[in-house]
C-alpha cells in the first residue's frame, strides 16, 4: 500500500536486521552502514535510494519472486534479487545501468501482459505500487497481447468463460482476481504477521490465483479473521477496502489510538475532508507495530450510525418519552437535580461512573466533578467489574497496579503461560504477535476451562491445556507453585536478592505442603497431576517464562487470590524485570489502565494515592480549592445496593452501559429505577439509558483530543479527525455539568487537563503532550527518575522494595452446583464484537456474530436432547433467559459458555451476586445453570423489550 | 462445501494419516497415499488433513492444486499420457495427439464415456531421443505413431 503522506512511513522493502554488528557497503557510490543481515534492497533505501520492486514490503520476509528489484554487484556473477541478498563488507552495488534497466523494463512488460489497462477508473488509481512500478522502469509499450485472459468480462464480443468475477463476501475489503499480480504478499501477511494461514496460491503458472480457504469457500468462509493484514499488504486493487472504492483516495492521515481494546494500536485515520476513507495500522505503533484487527481496522462505522444520538434530552420520569432540548438546558435541568438531591439526601447521595472507553483527560474530570464539586469520593469504573484484582494483587506483591512489561516483551519469551485470557479474540494484535514467537519455538501453556483457539490452531499448539473446572484457578496456580518448591526449580538467587526471604520461607511451607500438590487437588479442578507438573517444570525450566491473564482470572470470588498467585510464580521462578518475562495482565476496554490511573476507584485519588492520606488530599485540595471527603465513597454495587435502600439517589454515568454489562441484570435495574437523577453521557441510547433521566450525547474517538493508556502502562495519543458531531467533545461535556453545578472551570484543550494530571501525580509528573509528540507514546511511570518513560518495571528492585509473598488458600466459590443447577457458565467474548456490543453491534461486524449463542458440550446437550442451533432456556438462581446453543467439545462436560455482546440475550440476567473478596470484582465466570429446551425467548426477555422500547421513546423536538 | 466422508473412508483416511505420524514433510506422502486410497484427491479429506497437520486447510488445498497429478475425479481404468514437449512436438506430437482426442471423443484429461481411458497432457517423459512418447498406465513407450496408439487404445478398451 503506498504512503501518501507521512514520509517516515517508506517502505524499506524488507525488516529491519536486529543485529548489532555493522556492515560498511556502497550503494551506487554512496557510502552506507547497516547492521549485518540487512538486504541490499533495505540498505539501499537507508542510502535513500529505491529500487524498483513489487513482492517485497517491509512487514514480511523477502520472498524474490518479481524479480524486479535486481540489482548488480562488483565481483558476482549474474543480477540477484536486491531482496533477497544480504548486505557484506565492501561490497559494490549498482542498482541502475543499462543491463538493469532492460531486464526491469522486461519483466514489467510480462505482468501488464496480464494485467488490465484500466487504470483510470481503478479503484486503486493513485495508490497503485504495480503502476508506480511501470512509470518508475519507464514501461512504455507491451508488444505481448492477453489472448486468454481471466480478466476480462467479454472477449470478442462473447461472454469470456474464464473470466473470474470478484469475491465481496467480506463486508469490508473485495477481491478482484483480474487486478492480481500473484506476489503472495497478502498469503504472507496472513501466514506472517497475522498467523492465521487462511490464504494460499491454488494452481500453478499461468493459472495461480489467491485462495482463501480450498475449493467452494469464499473470503467470508474461509478461515479469514477480517484483522485486514491482506488488504494492506497487497500492492494492488486486488485486495482493496470496500470504503475506499466507494470514497476514492484519502488527502490527509492522522496517528490516532484504537478505541477498542486495551492493546491500544496506533492507527492512521487516513481522512477526505471530514470523512474517514480508512482506518490503517501505523507500523511506528509500539502497541501494535502496523498490525490490526478487524475491530480498529473496519469497524468504525458506529460513529456515524443513524442510532447516534446528537441532542441533550431530558424527561420528568423514566416512563416518559424523550424531550430533546438545548445544551443549556440539559445542563441546567441535570445541575438542579444532583443539588437539589444533595440537599434533600446529603452531599454523598450522588456519584458517578467513570469511562474505560474515554480518554485519561475525560476521566480525571469526572472523579473530579465528583471529589471537587459533588463533595464526595462515589466515583468507580467498569474495571471494578474487570481487572479491579490486579489493581490489588500486583499492588501488594510488586507495589504497582500495572503490567510489568511492553509486548515487544514477548518477542524475547521462551515459556509463555496464558491463563483466563482468549487473546485470538479478545486482544487480537497482542495474539498475531505471541503466535509469530509461538510458531518460532516458544513454548505455551494454556490454563483455560476452554479449548481456545490458542491451545491449537494452523501452527501453533500448546504443549499444556490445563483445562480446569471455573472457579479453581487459585488451586490450579498453587499446585504449580507446589511443584516448583517441592522439587527445587525455583530460583533462589533471585528470591534472595529481590524478595523478603522470611516471608518466602513462610510462603513455601504453606506451598509446599502435600494438600497443594496436583494429585491431591485433581479431583476438585479435573487437571491431571501429571500434566501439571510438566507445566510447572516447563515453566520453571523453560527460559524466560511470561505470564499473560485476563479476566478469566480476575472475575472470580478469588480474583484477587489468583493474581497474588500468579505474581508469586513469577517471583519463585525469577521471571520478573527483564525482557522476555514477567505478569502481564490483558486489560480489556482501551483506556481501562487509564482509568484505573486518574483515581477513577472510590478509595483512590490519581496515581493509586489512598484518599486517606491528607498529603495526597492537601496536593488537590490547594490545586482545586475545594476540600476533599477522607472517607472513600461507594464502589458500583455499593451504589445499586444503596439506591435500592433509598440512600443513593443521583448519577452520571459516562460511555459504560452498567445495565448490560455488571452482573445480575436484575438487580441494577431495581438500583437504577431506584435513583431519581441519572445521566447517561454515551453515543447511544445504551440499556442503561432506559433508566435515566438526562442524555447527554457523547463523541467518539474520531472527535475528540486526549491520551488513552493502554495495557503495557503507554500513554497514547488520540487525535481529533473531525468536529464531534454532538457539538462537544466529552471533556468539555462534563465541564459545562460541574460549571453548571458552580465549578468554575476553564479547560480549553485536554493538554492543560494533563499538565494538571502530570502536576498532582508522580508517576505522570514528567508527562505532556509534547513529549508524547516527540516519542510517540511514554509508558509510565514517567518522572525525573524515568524521564522518557518505563517500558520494563521492576528491573532493579520491586516498586514496593522487596517483592512479596503472599500465601494463597484456596476457597471455592459459595456458587456450587448442584440438582437444580448442575452446570456451570462460564462467560467471555468473541474477535467481531466488543464488550457490550455498543459499538461493534452497530458495525457490518454482525455478520460474523449477530446472537449470542450457548456452547454446550455433546454429551450435557445429548442428555438435554438438545441439538445444535436450538433455542434454549439458560436459568440460574438468578434469571433465566434464552438463546440458541452451539453444540461443541470446546468446553469440557459439565461447562457452558456464552458472550455478553447481545442485549436481548442479556448473559448477565444469570450471573450472580457473588464477587472477589478484595475489590468486589464480580464473579462473571462461574455460575451454577441449567440448561434445557425452549422455543423462544424467556418472559424476562418479552418485558425487557417491551420496557426498552417505551423507555426509548423521543418526542419531536418542540418548535 | 465438500461433502461429508463415509465411514469406511473415514478409517481409511485415519489409516493413512496414522502411518505418517512422526514423518517430516508429511503432506505430499499423505497425499500420494490418499490418491492411491480413492484414486483421486476427495475435497472432503483436505479439512481432515489440514486438522490432523495443524495447518490451514487453504495450505492442503494450495499443494493438492498446484500439483497437476492430483486429481480432482477419480480417473478411468487406464491412463495415457502423450507428451508435449518440445522434443516430441518435433516429431509430431501434436499430430499424434490430435488424432487420439479426436479417436476418443474427448478433452485433455477428459475420460471416456464408458470409463476406459484418461488422456492427459505431459511435459516431458525423459524420452526425447525417441519420441513422439508416451506412458501408458505408468509404463513409457517410444516411438509412437498413429497406428500404434490406436493398437494400445484398442488393447485397453477404449
Amino acid at each position: 500500500m503506498k504512503d501518501f503522506i507521512i514520509p517516515t512511513d517508506r517502505d524499506m522493502g524488507t525488516p529491519a536486521s536486529r543485529s548489532a554488528q555493522m556492515v560498511t557497503l556502497t550503494v551506487d557510490g554512496f557510502e552506507v552502514t547497516v547492521p549485518e543481515g540487512t538486504s541490499v534492497m533495505r540498505a539501499s533505501a537507508e542510502a535513500g535510494i529505491s529500487v524498483p520492486k513489487l513482492c517485497a514490503t517491509d512487514s514480511l520476509e523477502a520472498f524474490g519472486s518479481c524479480r524486479l528489484c535486481v540489482v548488480e554487484i562488483e565481483g558476482r556473477r549474474g543480477t540477484p534479487a536486491s531482496c533477497t541478498t544480504p548486505v557484506a563488507a565492501g561490497m559494490v552495488v549498482h542498482t541502475q545501468n543499462a543491463k538493469l534497466k532492460k531486464l526491469r523494463r522486461g519483466v514489467m512488460e510480462l505482468y501488464i501482459s496480464d494485467h488490465p489497462l484500466d487504470c483510470l477508473t481503478c479503484s486503486a488509481n493513485g495508490d497503485c505500487e504495480l503502476q508506480d512500478m511501470a512509470g518508475a522502469v519507464g514501461l512504455r509499450d507491451v508488444r505481448y497481447e492477453a489472448v486468454e485472459t481471466h480478466f476480462e468480462v467479454r472477449k470478442g464480443g462473447e461472454a469470456n468463460p474464464a473470466y473470474i468475477p470478484k469475491d465481496d463476501s467480506n463486508p469490508y475489503f473485495t477481491y478482484d482476481p483480474a487486478k492480481c499480480i500473484v506476489c503472495s504478499r497478502c498469503v504472507r501477511a496472513c501466514e506472517e504477521v497475522q498467523g492465521t494461514f487462511a490464504l494460499t496460491i491454488e494452481g500453478s503458472g499461468f493459472d495461480s490465483r489467491v485462495s482463501a480457504g480450498m475449493v467452494g469457500d469464499d473470503f467470508l468462509s474461509s478461515d479469514c479473521v477480517s484483522c485486514g493484514a491482506c488488504v494492506q499488504a497487497c500492492p494492488t486493487a486486488t485486495l482493496q477496502e470496500k470504503s475506499v472504492i466507494e470514497i476514492g483516495t484519502p488527502e490527509r492521515s492522522v496517528i490516532t489510538t484504537c478505541a477498542y481494546c486495551g492493546v491500544g494500536c496506533s492507527f492512521k485515520a487516513e481522512m477526505r475532508g471530514d470523512e474517514v476513507v480508512r482506518m490503517v495500522p501505523w507500523k511506528h505503533g509500539k502497541a501494535n507495530r502496523g498490525h490490526s484487527c478487524v475491530k480498529g481496522r473496519f469497524a468504525y462505522g458506529y460513529a456515524s450510525h443513524s442510532d447516534r444520538i446528537l441532542k441533550p434530552m431530558i424527561r420528568e420520569r423514566i416512563e416518559d418519552p424523550w424531550q430533546e432540548v438545548s445544551w443549556d438546558e440539559a445542563m441546567r435541568f441535570a445541575a438542579d437535580r444532583m443539588r437539589g438531591l444533595q440537599e434533600a439526601y446529603g452531599r454523598r447521595s450522588v456519584g458517578v461512573i467513570t469511562s474505560s472507553r474515554c480518554t485519561n483527560e475525560e476521566t480525571f474530570l469526572v472523579q473530579k466533578l465528583t471529589r471537587a464539586v459533588f463533595g464526595n469520593n462515589n466515583t468507580d469504573t467498569c474495571a471494578r467489574v474487570c481487572h479491579s484484582p490486579t489493581g490489588y494483587g500486583l499492588g501488594q506483591t510488586f507495589g504497582t497496579s500495572a503490567g510489568t512489561q511492553d509486548f515487544d516483551s514477548v518477542e524475547a519469551t521462551d515459556v509463555v503461560i496464558v491463563i483466563g485470557a482468549n487473546p485470538t479474540d479478545g486482544h487480537p494484535v497482542f495474539a498475531s504477535r505471541l503466535k509469530k514467537r509461538l510458531r518460532a519455538g516458544a513454548k505455551l501453556i494454556v490454563i483455560d476451562p476452554r479449548r481456545t483457539d490458542l491451545v491449537k490452531s494452523s501452527h501453533i499448539a500448546a504443549a499444556h491445556h490445563l483445562a480446569l473446572r471455573p472457579g479453581t484457578n487459585v488451586a490450579v496456580v498453587s499446585a504449580l507453585a507446589h511443584v516448583i518448591v517441592t522439587e527445587g526449580l525455583m530460583d533462589e538467587a533471585f528470591i534472595r536478592t529481590r524478595c523478603d526471604w522470611e516471608e518466602f520461607s513462610e510462603y513455601a511451607e504453606f506451598i509446599a505442603d502435600p494438600r497443594h500438590s496436583p494429585e491431591a487437588t485433581e479431583a476438585l479442578t479435573g487437571v491431571a497431576a501429571e500434566e501439571l507438573r510438566g507445566a510447572a517444570r516447563l515453566f520453571a525450566t523453560g527460559g524466560n517464562g511470561a505470564i499473560y491473564y485476563g479476566l478469566g482470572v480476575t472475575e472470580h470470588s478469588q480474583g484477587s487470590t489468583t493474581v497474588i498467585a500468579i505474581a508469586n510464580l513469577a517471583m519463585l521462578t525469577g521471571n520478573l524485570g527483564r525482557n522476555g518475562v514477567g505478569v502481564n495482565p490483558l486489560r480489556g476496554q482501551n483506556n481501562v489502565q487509564g482509568a484505573c490511573d486518574m483515581g477513577s476507584f472510590p478509595h483512590e485519588l490519581p496515581g493509586y494515592r489512598h484518599v486517606k492520606n491528607p498529603d495526597v488530599r492537601a496536593i488537590f485540595e490547594e490545586l482545586w480549592g475545594a476540600k476533599i471527603d477522607p472517607e472513600p465513597g461507594l464502589r458500583i454495587p455499593n451504589m445499586l445496593d444503596a439506591a435500592v435502600d433509598g440512600t443513593f439517589k443521583g448519577l452520571y454515568c459516562q460511555g459504560e452501559d452498567i445495565l448490560q454489562s455488571d452482573p445480575d441484570t436484575k438487580h441494577v435495574a431495581a438500583g437504577l429505577a431506584a435513583m431519581e437523577c441519572v445521566i447517561v453521557h454515551d453515543l447511544f441510547l445504551n440499556e442503561t439509558a432506559n433508566y435515566a433521566h438526562v442524555f447527554l450525547p457523547g463523541s467518539t474517538f474520531l472527535e475528540k483530543d486526549g491520551t488513552f493508556t493502554n495495557a503495557e502502562r503507554r500513554i497514547n495519543r488520540v487525535r481529533k479527525v473531525m468536529a464531534p458531531r454532538n457539538g462537544y467533545a466529552d471533556w468539555e461535556v462534563t465541564q459545562m455539568l460541574a460549571n453548571a453545578m458552580g465549578a468554575e472551570w476553564h479547560y480549553t484543550h485536554p493538554s492543560q487537563i494533563m499538565a494538571e494530571i502530570a502536576a498532582t501525580t508522580p508517576s505522570f509528573s514528567r508527562v505532556t503532550y509534547e513529549l508524547l509528540e516527540e516519542h510517540g507514546s511514554i509508558q509510565w511511570p514517567c518522572n525525573d527518575s524515568a524521564p522518557e518513560g518505563t517500558p520494563l518495571m521492576h528491573v532493579d528492585g520491586f516498586v514496593r522494595g522487596k517483592g512479596r509473598f503472599i500465601v494463597t488458600e484456596y476457597v471455592a466459590t459459595d456458587e456450587k452446583t448442584g440438582p437444580r443447577f448442575p452446570l456451570l457458565l462460564t462467560t467471555g467474548r468473541i474477535l467481531s464484537q466488543y464488550n457490550v456490543g455498543a459499538q461493534t453491534r452497530r458495525t457490518e461486524n454482525v455478520v460474523w456474530h449477530d446472537q449470542d449463542v450457548l456452547e454446550i458440550h455433546p454429551h450435557d446437550a445429548e442428555v438435554r436432547g438438545v441439538k445444535d442451533g436450538d433455542f434454549v432456556r439458560l436459568a440460574s438462581r438468578s434469571g433465566e433467559t434464552a438463546l440458541r446453543a452451539t453444540v461443541t467439545d470446546r468446553v469440557s462436560p459439565g461447562v457452558v459458555y456464552t458472550t455478553f455482546h447481545h442485549p436481548d440475550t442479556q448473559a448477565n440476567v444469570i450471573t450472580t451476586d457473588f464477587s472477589d473478596w478484595a475489590t468486589n470484582c464480580p464473579e462473571y465466570k462461574v455460575t451454577a445453570v441449567q440448561v434445557s429446551p425452549s422455543n423462544g425467548p424467556s418472559d424476562w426477555q418479552e418485558d425487557y423489550a417491551a420496557q426498552a422500547a417505551l423507555a426509548r421513546r423521543i418526542l419531536p423536538a418542540a418548535e | 462445501m465438500p461433502t461429508a466422508l463415509a465411514d469406511t473412508e473415514r478409517a481409511q483416511l485415519e489409516e493413512i494419516l496414522a502411518q505418517h505420524t512422526g514423518v517430516e514433510g508429511p503432506l505430499l506422502p499423505i497425499l500420494h497415499d490418499v490418491q492411491a486410497a480413492f484414486g483421486h484427491i476427495p475435497q472432503s479429506v483436505v479439512p481432515v488433513i489440514a486438522a490432523h497437520l495443524n495447518i490451514g486447510r487453504a495450505e492442503v488445498h494450495g499443494v493438492v492444486s498446484f500439483y497437476h497429478d492430483f486429481r480432482e475425479a477419480p480417473a478411468g481404468r487406464h491412463v495415457v499420457r502423450i507428451c508435449r514437449a518440445e522434443a516430441c512436438q518435433a516429431m509430431g506430437a501434436n499430430g499424434l495427439a490430435d488424432a487420439v482426442l479426436a479417436r476418443l471423443g474427448v478433452e485433455w484429461h477428459g475420460t471416456t464415456a464408458n470409463g476406459a481411458v484418461t488422456i492427459e497432457p505431459v511435459y516431458c517423459l525423459g524420452l526425447c531421443a525417441c519420441g513422439p512418447a508416451a506412458m501408458v498406465d505408468g509404463k513409457v513407450l517410444g516411438r509412437v505413431d498413429e497406428a500404434r496408439m490406436a493398437a494400445v487404445l484398442a488393447e485397453v478398451g477404449a
